[in-house]
């Protein structure tokens, strides 16, 4: 069966293939402050969220696009009452449904009710290996014990275990503490990922990035921890994720614009990653049309796919297949132009603004105290200027 | 007595139309897989043995010759992807 033939009231013009991934950020309400999260700097000013019956159409139109991996997160998608109705829809239309969290508004028996709904997994996100940094970056003073507590309990009810950090300079340093945590709880898979320049944390890249250092350092002591791990044959794992600051040629964004992943934002708005809604482009709504003619019609999801809209260097390089141009959302931050080649690539005209950056980080003195926390009174300034 | 292969807590092996495959899924994490790599998992269901699934496999595919060794060399690959136990 080819793509066409399945969709016969598509236009489809990049001939795109179906998104496999939907993640459903179902809220930006969220009692945690992370500096870097990846929410809108505007989020305060989102209309309402989509409602009950509007997330599980846009459930079902995605399972039958062929969506399989599903996303619960947010903001904390634990503050909607009707998740577990949304889980359950999820589980029965044959999802495999992740709960990505921060564990705050998390119970033992709320843990117990989503199994039995269905979920597959709850991913519990820490801030760091220690109770007082932990709660000075989460802007919380109780999150630490409540996450602790959480993850135990995520454990015993028999899920997989997911314990996500993600890292920055002020707790790079933490690497060989932070395994060893999660080997204590028993996770099946770590994630050291460090933050990705967009939003939040792009607003304080400065006072977050970590130096080369400090980098080179936590990728040794990460690589002889996983020879530890082997070696005694835990099959925990470990997922490193660098950041791209660091490299000569960008990630392949997404794997491509409009390629897997569909991300539905609280108040509707489809987007082709979590961050994209930066971008000076018009994504259309899930209330307006229906998934399938968004996925494969709108011009939002087709503006960057092919690449028929890449300018130089991008435009003749070999490489355009393998990383298609890097990050559209980086290009704009960084160059004002989302067409441009991600300048984290060094062929890029705007490459200096990476070196830039990098030397920053070897100079940077900021603290805690500097960071622009994530919290609607925050919000507002990015929005009333 | 032969291993009766399992898959381990938070791994789903499910059949996807719209991929026109069988795929294994996990936390946040999709293993397409091919012909035969679904056609043995098909097989593990937590009480048919190694011998068994052979078995049952070589009747569904009876034209394709001793299936023993690779049918065992590939659940043994999927445990140490821990994508199932062997127990
Ligand atoms: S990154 Fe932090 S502040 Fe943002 S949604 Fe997640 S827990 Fe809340
Ligand atoms: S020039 Fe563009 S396509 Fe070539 S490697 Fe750099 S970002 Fe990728």
């Amino acid at each position: 069966m080819t793509r066409a033939d399945a969709l016969p009231t598509s236009l489809n013009p990049n001939n795109a293939g179906p998104p496999l991934w939907l993640l459903a950020e179902l809220t930006y309400r969220c009692p945690l402050q992370c500096p870097y999260c990846s929410n809108p700097l505007d989020f305060a000013q989102t209309e309402q969220e989509l409602t009950t019956e509007q997330w599980i159409s846009v459930l079902r139109q995605g399972r039958e696009m062929g969506a399989a991996q599903l996303g619960f997160s947010g903001g904390e998608p634990l503050v909607r009452q009707d998740l577990p109705e949304l889980i359950a829809e999820a589980r029965k239309l044959g999802y495999y449904t992740n709960l990505i969290t921060s564990g705050l508004g998390l119970t033992e028996a709320r843990v117990v009710a989503f199994a039995e709904a269905g979920l597959d997994h709850i991913q519990v996100s820490f801030q760091a290996s220690d109770p007082e940094l932990n709660n000075a970056v989460a802007g919380s003073r109780k999150a630490f014990e409540q996450k602790l507590a959480m993850a135990k309990a995520v454990k015993a009810a028999g899920y997989p275990m997911v314990l996500n950090f993600v890292i920055h300079r002020h707790n790079i340093h933490q690497m060989p503490d932070i395994i060893d945590l999660c080997e204590r709880l028993g996770a099946d898979y770590v994630e050291l990922a460090t933050c990705q320049y967009y939003g939040w944390a792009f607003e304080n890249r400065e006072a977050l990035m970590p130096s080369k250092a400090q980098l080179d350092q936590a990728e040794a002591e990460v690589n002889a921890s996983r020879a530890g791990l082997q070696a005694r044959g835990s099959a925990m794992k470990l997922i490193f994720v660098t950041p791209d600051y660091y490299e000569e040629r960008p990630k392949a964004c997404m794997n491509g614009w409009g390629n897997l992943f569909l991300t539905v934002a609280p108040d509707g708005t489809a987007l082709p990653c979590h961050s994209a809604r930066l971008l000076p482009i018009d994504f259309p709504n899930v209330k307006d049309l229906d998934l399938r003619e968004i996925w494969y019609d709108s011009p939002g999801f087709n503006h960057y796919r092919g690449n028929e809209w890449m300018p130089e260097p991008c435009r003749s390089c070999d490489e355009k297949d393998k990383d298609f141009g890097g990050c559209r959302c980086q290009a704009y931050l960084l160059t004002g132009n989302a067409d441009n080649a991600d300048p984290v690539c060094s062929k890029s005209p705007h490459h200096e603004r990476i070196l830039a950056a990098r030397r920053a980080a070897d100079h940077a003195t900021a603290g805690l105290q500097d960071l622009v926390y994530r919290n609607v009174r925050n919000s507002r300034l990015f929005f009333r200027g | 007595m032969s291993q009766i292969p399992r898959f381990r807590r938070g791994f789903r092996f499910q059949w996807e139309p719209a991929q026109d495959c069988y795929v294994l899924l996990y936390p946040e994490g999709m293993v397409k897989l091919n012909g035969s790599a679904g056609a043995i998992l098909n097989e593990v269901d937590g009480r048919q043995d190694v011998d068994a699934i052979v078995a049952s496999l070589q009747q569904q595919f009876p034209e394709a010759g001793d299936l023993g060794p690779d049918v065992r060399a590939f659940l043994e690959d999927a445990e140490q992807q821990h994508w199932i136990d062997l127990s």
